[in-house]
Parts: structure tokens; sequence; C-alpha cells
């Protein structure tokens, strides 16, 4: 562990600030904590967001639900509006980690959560993530974990939280502040980037950005939605694969609005638009739903130890839509 | 009084446990202390051309940094008649001695700083270039060779049998085959391992996690080329071992070393990571079981093969052939033992070490010859039943096997399995029944305690044994308190201290037999000397009287023949102004050895329900019956055997090290993805025992119970995953990536 200062802030912009500065910040710290013991993270300065006032779920007029940055994961899998408006969300959160990393974990910190790839977190190894240009040991070593969609020669790292996936298939968007002053608001489909050749380079921030929130539109209220995630076992691991489904029924019981994501399978949070387009005005059932679920694999590359997750991505989505439109 | 053996008392220890009154080795707070951290060798094999310490030097707080360069050479005395737990050939990692890297994990230099912070960024500071020479990362059975002469003599043999297998197996009628493998697993106790080394001139104090503070002292005393009696080993509580602290790491000495260069105590704690290679693991198995049967079940060959990956420097094997040897009735056996070199650190125990491998493989291959005749599982395993120790040729000190397989499969409801595979659903999920029987070998050493009877009405229990978790604290408290007729609170046990008496190690399940008898016999010995006071003594109730004519009991000394009263031990103290007294006693193997075989017994059934689509297993349900012997206290031994299920079912289903072979290294090395069970994995379990009372291996009746709590969890998950689904999962861990 290198030496780094300890800074807490008090308020967004002067989290922003020091992120301008070079800091990184601490919120939950049930990752950054470990990427500091592992020599992953080695930052200068911690700057302590903990105090910022960016707690708590609110509604809008209009029905739209914000998620303050720092509202712990428990809390919000706890909100009753949250569950009944957006149950996909909240079935994701329970299916988060622990009980006890969910009291600390922070909504704004599990969208920037690190890839869990082994070499990533094992500083004796090559990294193209952690060091680029070193080289990516995953691509033919212990590779169960990784992507099969969505990587590179450069990087085939899953990025690894439930939440976003969720998040995706509500169209949620998130709330970013720059040190300038300036706001802006990205979907979280567009939220984390592709690794290419820059694998180190992970989602759109900017140096000197804090997220503030998510606002899950009110558009996105009325959908079947549904979240299930497959592991290695019952709790208290990530995704071996996962899938978020919302769809509109229309009274005849055709699809009218679909919107699936994905996770553990890919470098990002996943939409599978090919899947949505398959279902869109049919009737659902079980066929169809199997018929859609073939293309959620459009696309995979697979490697010696996630071939596995081809057929397992397939099922779950199908598993997912199935249990959506309440077809079990 | 009531009988205090048998009560299902919870645990002594638990309030100072649960209140963080109990200290742990890392917690002993002494003047002075400071930190040392290890840097650790990334490269599987090779050697250190240049270290460069200036930077690690000249960090904050930095007291010291040792390399091979500037460490002390240390004699290394091999010990002359190694303990069963140590590697029996080749010799103990000898650290910071020279430039060789030996795997990957190696410690190659330590910093010691004020505070651990400082120690670690220190750590990392120091600059080691490496000459990477080619290594052996791969397990590849082919190179497997046997047991080397170390190992023959301490019974770890390359080859054991009877009759004349091969052309039994070929001459069978019924005939199953097969390979089965598990992969190398960590222990993954919650306490890292870690010293205190505290040197006060000539006298070095280590408070240690260890499970025989004995065993710690004597090596480290060869290690340093010093006398035993300058070293003191304090280890009141440990947080768990699983076997992980059965023999002394590279870590002691080196908290040792940097103690005496700093000339201050030394705090040495492994990180999470370094638990992976600076202590043991249980081997990575690869095994052949052959079986040959007449049609109507009975064995008339096996053949079975175990092959280990084993260390280079020094040479640990585990008694695998053991179960094989003597599970079963059958004529013509032949079990043969295989070590693959590989450069790693050294493997070593790990509950139940090598019986639950060599059950691993019999049990599904069993269940595999179950479904080849078309005989139920369990019936199968009575028509081949043991009633003599086959191999040894010695009839079982007792054996109540039979009761366990019909106890937990009534209790199971084993006869609403129906036989074939895929028939039983529950919504969308496939429904699995699994059984299988464990076994683990009984033995007992030489253990000694002493019995302080006080002033107050009290007893203190003294000896060097350890609790990592079974309970030990509590049950031999209960042994003692009954045998003075003393209720519980009245008696206080204190062990992990090497100035207490000589006590075996705490492992291979032997501890309440070694130990048991031995308090057993102190606490007599006490009494004796008491009694012959009061005998001797010139007035009082007992003056002149023969030791026939006087008994214990009730707390106290007695006329034989009921009259008069009984006379409490304070008070037969003060008549003879003592404040105290103490005797020690006792006990170690005898004739029974030569008399009998001995072994703790087990039948373990359990549910799966598999969700194909996804290859998800979870496990609803485990039942176990065992036969211990005697059960002292069935509390925590209903804990052992539910630790025992969720270790058997994380072998099963989660726990795997992830080797990179190109690095020679284990990838997973942390908690979050070395899987172990967590609660949510766990469903009923239940453990019953049958009644038992084995007066023929020792005289408190108990067999021994740990090991055998974890054998036959694994087969039997993996049997009722082929019943769920029809599929035959011969390599462990059976996660979703096998299963579909
Ligand atoms: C054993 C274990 C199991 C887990 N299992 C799962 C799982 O199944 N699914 C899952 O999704 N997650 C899982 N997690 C991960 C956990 O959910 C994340 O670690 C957590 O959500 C991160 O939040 P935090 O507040 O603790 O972030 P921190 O560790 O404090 O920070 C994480 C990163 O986010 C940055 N950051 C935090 N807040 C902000 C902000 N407002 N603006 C800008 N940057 C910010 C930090 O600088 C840091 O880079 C698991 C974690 C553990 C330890
Ligand atoms: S997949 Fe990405 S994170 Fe993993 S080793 Fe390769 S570059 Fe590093």
């Amino acid at each position: 562990m290198q030496p780094f200062t300890y800074a807490p802030v008090a308020d967004a912009a002067g989290a922003a600030a020091r992120a301008l500065q070079g800091a990184s910040f601490i919120a939950g710290g049930t990752d950054m904590l470990q990427l500091l013991q592992e020599g992953v993270a080695q930052p200068a300065e911690l700057a302590d967001i903990n105090r910022l006032p960016l707690q708590g779920i609110t509604e809008d007029a209009d029905g739209a639900i914000r998620i303050g940055a720092l509202t712990r994961l428990q809390d919000a899998a706890d909100d009753a509006r949250l569950r009944e408006a957006f149950p996909v969300v909240t079935e994701a959160l329970d299916l988060t980690a622990s009980p006890m990393v969910r009291h600390m974990a922070t909504v704004g910190g599990n969208l920037l959560q690190r890839t869990r790839c082994l070499y990533f977190r094992d500083v004796s190894t090559p990294c193209n993530k952690r060091l680029p240009g070193s080289g990516c040991s995953a691509l033919d070593g212990e590779n169960r974990h990784n992507a099969i969609l969505g990587g590179s020669e450069h990087c085939i790292a899953v990025q690894p939280s439930d939440l976003p996936v969720a998040l995706i298939s509500v169209d949620a968007e998130v709330q970013i502040q720059h040190a300038d002053g300036a706001e802006r608001w990205v979907p979280v489909e567009d939220f984390h980037r592709l690794p290419g050749d820059t694998p180190q380079i992970e989602t759109v921030l900017r140096q000197g950005d804090v997220i503030l929130g998510l606002r899950i539109p009110a558009h996105a209220r009325g959908r079947r939605s549904h979240y299930v995630k497959v592991r290695d076992r019952a709790s208290f691991s990530w995704a071996l694969a996962s899938a978020a489904v919302a769809l509109r029924l229309d009274e005849g019981g055709r699809v009218t609005e679909a919107r699936i994501a994905v996770g553990g399978v890919a470098t990002k949070p996943w939409r599978l638009p090919r899947v949505e387009q398959e279902l869109l005005g049919v009737r659902l059932d079980r066929d169809r739903a199997r018929l859609a679920a073939v293309w959620a694999a459009e696309g995979a590359v697979t490697r010696s130890g996630n071939a596995f997750k081809q057929p397992l991505l397939q099922r779950t989505v199908e598993r997912a839509i199935i249990e959506a439109g309440e077809l079990a | 009084m009531n009988a205090i053996i048998g009560q299902p008392v919870s645990r002594v220890d638990g309030p100072a446990k649960v209140t963080g009154h109990a200290t742990y080795a890392a917690e002993f707070d002494l003047p002075g202390l400071v930190h040392a951290a290890m840097v650790v060798a990334p490269i599987p094999r090779g050697h250190i051309r240049s270290v460069d310490t200036a930077a690690a030097e000249r960090a904050p707080g930095v007291l010291a940094i040792l390399t091979h360069e500037n460490a002390p050479r240390l004699p290394y005395h091999q010990i002359p008649q190694r303990p069963q737990v140590d590697a029996q050939s080749g010799e103990q990692l000898h650290v910071l001695q020279d430039a060789e890297v030996r795997f990957n994990g190696q410690p190659v230099a330590v910093a010691v700083a004020e505070t651990l912070e400082q120690a670690v960024h220190a750590a990392e500071l120091v600059r080691i270039d490496y000459a990477r020479t080619p290594a052996l990362t791969i397990f590849d059975p082919a190179r497997g060779r046997p047991p080397s002469e170390g190992n023959v003599k301490a019974g770890r043999v390359p080859e054991l049998g009877r009759g004349e297998a091969e052309a039994a197996l070929a001459a069978a009628p019924v005939r199953v085959e097969a390979r089965y493998t598990h992969p190398r697993e960590h222990h993954n106790a919650i306490e890292p391992h870690v010293t205190i080394a505290h040197w006060e001139g000539e006298h070095l104090t280590l408070y240690d996690k260890t499970q025989w503070v004995d065993n710690d002292r004597k090596e480290i005393a060869h290690v340093f080329g010093i006398p035993e009696e300058r070293i003191r080993v304090v280890s009141p509580f440990v947080g768990g071992a699983f076997g992980s602290a059965l023999r002394t790491w590279p870590h002691v000495t080196l908290a040792a070393m940097a103690a005496q260069r700093v000339g201050r105590p030394v705090r040495l704690e492994l990180t999470r990571r370094q638990l992976y290679t600076s202590i043991g693991f249980r081997p990575h198995s690869e095994q052949h079981v052959a079986l040959g049967a007449t049609k109507d079940g009975r064995l008339s060959a096996l053949k079975h093969e175990v092959i280990q990956q084993v260390g280079r420097y020094e040479e640990y094997a585990e008694t695998v052939l053991s179960p094989t040897s003597h599970l079963y009735s059958c004529p013509n056996l032949l079990a043969r033992y295989r070590l693959v070199e590989m450069d790693t650190n050294s493997p070593c125990p790990m509950r139940a070490p090598g019986v639950v491998t060599g059950v691993l493989g019999l049990e599904m291959a069993m269940d595999e010859l179950a479904v080849e005749l078309n005989i139920d599982p369990l019936e199968l395993r009575l028509r081949n039943y043991a009633e003599t120790d086959e191999q040894k040729g010695l009839p079982w000190s007792s054996k109540e096997l039979r009761a366990c397989y019909a106890t937990a499969a009534e209790r199971f409801g084993w006869s609403r399995r129906r036989p074939e595979p895929r028939s039983m659903r529950e919504g969308d999920q496939l429904v699995g029944y699994g059984m299988a029987t464990a076994i683990y070998h009984s033995d007992r050493s030489a253990a000694t305690a002493s019995v302080a009877l006080t002033g107050n009405g009290g007893a203190v229990v003294r000896s060097a044994s350890s609790d990592m978790g079974p309970g030990t604290y509590t049950s031999m408290t209960q042994v003692a308190a009954e045998t003075l007729g003393l209720p519980l609170e009245q008696v206080r046990f204190e062990l992990g201290d090497t100035n207490l008496p000589y006590a075996p190690v705490h492992g291979g399940s032997v501890t309440m037999a070694s130990l048991g008898n031995a308090i057993v016999a102190a606490c007599g010995a006490a009494q004796k000397k008491l009694a012959d006071l009061a005998r001797a003594a010139q007035q009082g109730p007992f003056s002149g009287l023969p030791s026939e004519a006087v008994a214990f009991h009730g707390g106290g000394l007695a006329r034989a023949d009921g009259s008069g009263s009984v006379v409490p031990y304070a008070e037969l103290l003060r008549q003879h102004n003592l404040g105290w007294l103490e005797a020690e006693g006792s006990a170690q193997p005898g004739e029974e050895t030569k008399k009998y075989s001995s072994a703790a017994f087990g039948a373990v059934f359990v549910e799966v329900r598999v969700d194909e689509a996804l290859g998800t297993v979870r496990v609803p349900r485990i039942i176990g019956a065992y036969d211990v012997g005697r059960v002292i206290n069935p509390k925590t031994a209903r804990s052992q055997c539910i630790g025992g299920m969720v270790g058997g079912l994380g072998m099963a289903l989660e726990e795997r090290a992830d080797w990179d072979a190109r690095f020679g290294r284990v990838m997973n090395a942390n908690l979050a993805e070395y899987l172990v069970p967590v609660n949510a994995d766990i469903g009923v379990t239940e453990a019953i025992f049958v009644p038992n009372d084995d007066r023929n291996f020792n005289p408190l009746g108990v067999k021994g119970l740990a090991e055998v709590a974890i054998c036959g969890v694994a087969p039997a998950i993996a049997n009722a995953v082929w019943h769920a689904t029809g599929r035959r999962i011969r390599q462990l861990p059976i996660t979703p990536d096998v299963l579909l």
C-alpha cells in the first residue's frame, strides 16, 4: 500500500475540485479498500465523499425516481416506492453481494466497481487494464469469469455490477457534475465503455467528475420487470450471467415495449436490442421466449474457460423473459 | 449429581469469545511491538539476481529489511523423529538462507517497521531482480512416483492390498471403472496465521496461531539451534485452522528472526493472499477406481490408485489409501499411491487429510457399481459390510455403521427414492437423493495433564493442547468435572502454552481419546494424593483407613461403605493446611492397537435440487448418522458434524483454487473468488449419533469426531447429482460450467 493523504470533503463542488487534482474518491469503500490493499489502486489522495448530501431516494412530481449517489444499496433495496415502480432494480439489489456489503456500498460506487478479473486484482501478473501495454493474462488464462461479449484483444474483463444491468432495462440516467460546475446526464446504457485498446478507461467520466445520482424516468413505470442472476453459490457472489427484463404488454398480451440487459458476460452492462426486437409485437409464450433468447449470445467470442457462458446466457435470458411474463 | 459427560453444555469459552475477551495470537499487545511484512516471489522457479533495499530502508518507520543477503544463517537442525504432521522427507523451506526461488509466493524478504502500514509500504519498495528457470507447474499424472522412504516409514505407503486384484477384476462378472478429480483446496480459516515473536535475552516467546504449541517450540528450537527450554509458545485461542496450524510454517521463523534483528517484539501476520502460499493446502488429486463384483453385488476386486501433487523441497504425503484398505469387505484389493512433484508451496493436512480424498473416489465408484448392478446404493454397502478390518486382519474395537445406515436412511426417508435417475422432480427442478459412507481411522497419542484442586473448592486442569474450534475447552472441562464430581463452573481448563504438561497434536481427531484419558488419569492422581493424605492423617474421619475403604464421590471423600459424610476437597485441603494440591496424569495407546482396528463411521444422505437449464445445484438437506464412540458433548459434537457437512458441500460444489500454470500461482487467492459455502447455501443439516461406547479403544469410550464429519459428504452430493440428472460428474467442484 502506497502512502496517501486522506481528505474528507463536504460538497460536490469540493469533491470535484479534489478529483481534478487527481484525488480518488472513497464512498462505501467496499471496492476501494480491496484495491488499495492489493496495490491495484495507488492514489496520492483519497477524498472521502461520505458527507456529501447525496443520500436518499426521492420521487419527482412526474413520477420519476431519483437515487442519490451515496444511497446505500440496502437503503435502496428497502425503498417501497422503488420496489413498487421498478421491481427489477430492487431485485437486482437484493441479489447483490451480502447484507453486510449492501449496508456499506453506495449506488454511485456500484456503477464504478472495478472488474473481478483475477489478473487485474493480482499485481504480480500482466494486465492491460491495470498496467496498459503489459498484456492480457486472461486471454489464455483462468478466464472462467471473463466476458464473451464486448471484449477486445486487449481485455475481456467483465464489468461485474448488477445494478446498472437492471437500470438499463428501465432507461435510467446518471447525473454527473464536473469541477467546472457543469452538470450532465448520461444514460446508464452509455455510461460504461468498451475496452477496445484502452481497457484502463472504463466509463465516460472525466477527471474532475463526481456522480450525483441516478434518475429512473416516469415513462419506464408500468413495465413488467424482473432480474435473474446465476452464480456459483446461492448468495454473495458475482453473476456468471444475469438478465434484467422489462416488458410492457398490451391488453391482448402482446409485447409493446421491451428492454433487456445482461450482466456477468460482457465488458459492460450489455443491452440486447436484437432480443428486444424479437419480442416486440408478439404474444409471449415459452417458445417465443426461447427463440428470442437464442439471440442473446449473438457475437459472443468464447475462450477456454468461459464457453459455458454462451448457453448459460441464452437460458438466463429465456428464464428472465418467462418469469417476467409470468409464463411459468 | 447428574452426569456432565454427555450433556449438551454450551461452550465455556463462548462468552469470552463473543465479548472480545478471548485473546488471539495477533492481539498480544506487547510494549514496543513492531510489525513485519513479507515480500514474496512472483515467479515459480529461479533465483534472485539482485536485491535493492535502498528505497525500502529509507521509508518512514523502517527498522530493518531482511533478505537472504543479510539474514542470519540458521542451523536448521532436523528433528530426528518427525511428527506425523510434518513433511516426512526433504526439508522445510529454509527462509532467507539462499537466493533460490522454489515456488511462487515464497518469502524472499521481510520489512520491519513501527507500524503495519509502514512495513507493508517498505515491503513494496524492495526491488528484486529475478532470473526465471523452467518450472514444474503442470499436474501431470504421468510423472507420478511413489512416496519416498520417510513417508513410507510413516505409513504413507505406495502400495497395499491383499489377494489377486488384477486377476479377480478380469474375472469379475460386473465391473466399473472411472477417474475422479478434485482440485487444490485451501483451509481459509477466518483467523489469518500470525506470529508475535519476543526475545528477552536468550529466551524467545512466540504468540502463535498453532494447533500444537509443543511442536512449534520443537521446530523453532531446531531451526535456531537453541534448547527447547528457552522457548515458550503461547496460543490460547485459535480462530479456525482445519489442519493449517498443525505444523510450524516459515513465517514463524521469519518473525523470530526479525525480532532478533530489531531487538523488539515483532508481529508478522499473513495476508489473505499469502495464506495461499505461506501455509499448506489440500493437494490436487486424481484417482482411478476399478471395482469388480459378483452379480449379486459382492465386491470381488477393488483397485484404487490415487495421484496427488506434492512440493519439491519437501515431501508431504497422506494416508489416502486407508479408507480403501478397510471400508468394505473384499478379498482382492490393490491400492496405489503416487505423487507428482510440482513447484509449489508444500501441501499439508486439511480436515480428514487423504481420507476425504480416498473416500470420495471409492464412494462415487460404489454408486456407479450400484447403478451397474441395479441395486440400491445403500443395499450395496450393506452387502459388502466389513465385519473386520480385512487389511489389518483385526476386529474393530467397535463398529456401529449398520446402525448409522439404518438411522440416517430412516430419518432421511431414503425409501422414497426412486431408483431411476431423473425420476424425481419438484416444479422445474430435478430432485436427487444420494448417499455415501464416511470413515476415519481413530488414533490415540500419548498425552499428559495436570489437575490442581484449589482451596476454593474448584479445580484447574492444564495441558498444552489447543482448541481450534471444536470445543476442547468445554469437553475437557466436562470430563474433569465429572471425574472429580464437581459442578462444571468449579472447573477451569487451561491450554495452549508450552509451560503446561505435554499434549499431542490437536488434529487427526485424536484429542479427546488422547487428552481426555490423561485428564481422567490426572484427576485420579490428584484424588489419590488427597486421599493418601487424609488416610495418613493423625486424626479425622479417614485416619488410618486402608485405601479401599475410602472413595470419592459427590465432590469429596467419603468412606467406601457409605457411612459418615462426604468431606469436600476444599475441606480436606484446609485440614492439611494446603492452599492447593496438584497431580499429573498421562495416558497413552496400549495393547488395544495390537488387538483392534479403530475407526469412526458415518452414513451421509443428501438431497439436491438441480436447475438443469442454469446448471445450479442446491442442497436442501444433509442428514448424517455417526458412530464416534461415546459423545462427551452432543452440542459441540453436532457443531463439528454440521461444520463438516458445510465443508463437504463446499468441496462438492464450490471450492477450487484457480491454478495458472504459466505463473505457478493460485489466481483466486481471496475470499471473494475462492468460494466457500455461505448461509444461503445451507439447508437442513442434521447429525445423529448412534449409541456406542468404545471401551476397547480407550477408557473414556470415545473415538474421534472431526475428520469423519467431512468424509462422505462430497461423494453423497455428487451421487445425488447423478440421481437428479443422470449425469455422472467425476470432477469437483460441480459448478454450473461443468453441468451445462
Ligand atoms: C465480497 C463482495 C461481493 C460483492 N458482490 C457483488 C455483487 O454480487 N454484485 C454487485 O453488483 N456488486 C457486488 N459487490 C461490489 C459492491 O457492490 C461494490 O463494491 C460497491 O457497490 C461499491 O460501492 P462503494 O460505495 O463501496 O464504493 P467504493 O469502494 O467506495 O468506491 C468504488 C469506486 O467508485 C468511486 N466512486 C464512489 N462514489 C462515487 C461518486 N459519487 N462519484 C464518482 N466516483 C465515485 C470511487 O472513487 C471508487 O473508484 C461485492 C463486493 C464484495 C466485497
Ligand atoms: S481481461 Fe482485462 S482486466 Fe483481465 S487481465 Fe486482461 S486486461 Fe487485465
